[in-house]
């Protein structure tokens, strides 16, 4: 049943952007802003976390997990830090994605060379 | 009056051959390949927790080993004929973020290491994190204002 879930939510996240694609004149940079936004909002008014809990990565793996992750880690931290938390809470919360994705990204970038398109 | 109608009858000729998007064909291979990324990561997860790994640790591992493999195919040039037929199925989850830092930095590495590949990184990643990191330092001030 996790399974079940993790699976729409997910692919239902997924088909919102593809239908923002589609219909919409956004380009794909300001879908992404807007999801992450869009889920650190949802996580500020409460909304997100029972989807968590619901669809697992099917709400994490998508974009709005990372703004999920952001403004999750500002609230915890201010729980235990006060106001100072506010600050630190969400970069520390996804510090290692945000590590990971530069110097992995950096590497790869220096490494290859772009395909031309066929 | 003439022209207007000559203009008209060409729009009428020009949209035969203009292709519809087909929202509902698109919207169905978003659905399905973001689903199964999202089902994908779970079952690693669930590997690694059964293997005694904590839970935050194991979510932390699978979205590194996404953005990895999606930055990696990001460098063979297949990512992009991936995202081709996916749309919104590969470019919603983070690995369209790990994709867009790749891509960018790749293209103008000539420029450089520093203004080059090493500004170009966050090119839309920027952004992205200028506005979910400002977002997530309102929402504190405002949790704790209300906590206080």
């Amino acid at each position: 049943m996790d399974y079940f879930w993790t699976f729409l939510i997910g692919g239902v996240i997924c088909l919102i952007g593809q239908i923002l694609i589609d219909t919409t004149k956004l380009t794909p940079p300001r879908i992404l802003v807007i999801f992450v936004v869009a889920g650190a909002l949802f996580t500020g008014l409460g909304l997100y976390q029972p989807l968590v809990e619901l669809g697992k990565n099917g709400a994490t793996v998508p974009l709005p997990g990372f703004g999920y992750l952001l403004a999750k880690g500002a609230m915890d931290a201010v729980r235990e830090d006060g106001f100072m938390g506010a600050l630190t809470g969400g970069i520390k919360n996804s510090a290692a994605g945000i590590a990971a994705a530069i110097t992995f990204g950096y590497i790869v970038a220096l490494i290859f060379t772009p395909k031309s398109i066929r | 009056m003439f022209s207007n109608e000559k203009a008209k009858s060409y729009e009428q000729y020009v949209s035969q051959f203009t292709p519809k998007p087909k929202y509902f064909y698109n919207a169905v291979k978003a659905f399905v390949i973001g689903g199964l990324i999202c089902m994908a990561a779970y079952y690693v997860q669930s590997i690694l927790i059964e293997k005694g790994m904590g839970k935050g640790d194991a979510g932390t591992i699978v979205t590194i080993l996404l953005i990895c493999t999606a930055q990696l195919l990001t460098g063979f040039g297949w990512f992009d004929s991936i995202a081709k037929f996916a749309g919104g199925g590969v470019i919603v989850p983070i690995t369209g973020f790990a994709n867009s830092m790749v891509s960018p930095a790749m293209e103008f590495k000539k420029e450089g290491l520093v203004l080059g590949a090493g500004s170009k990184l966050f090119t839309i990643a920027g952004p992205v994190l200028v506005w979910g990191i400002s977002t997530s330092v309102v929402i504190g001030i405002i949790y704790w204002l209300l906590t206080k």
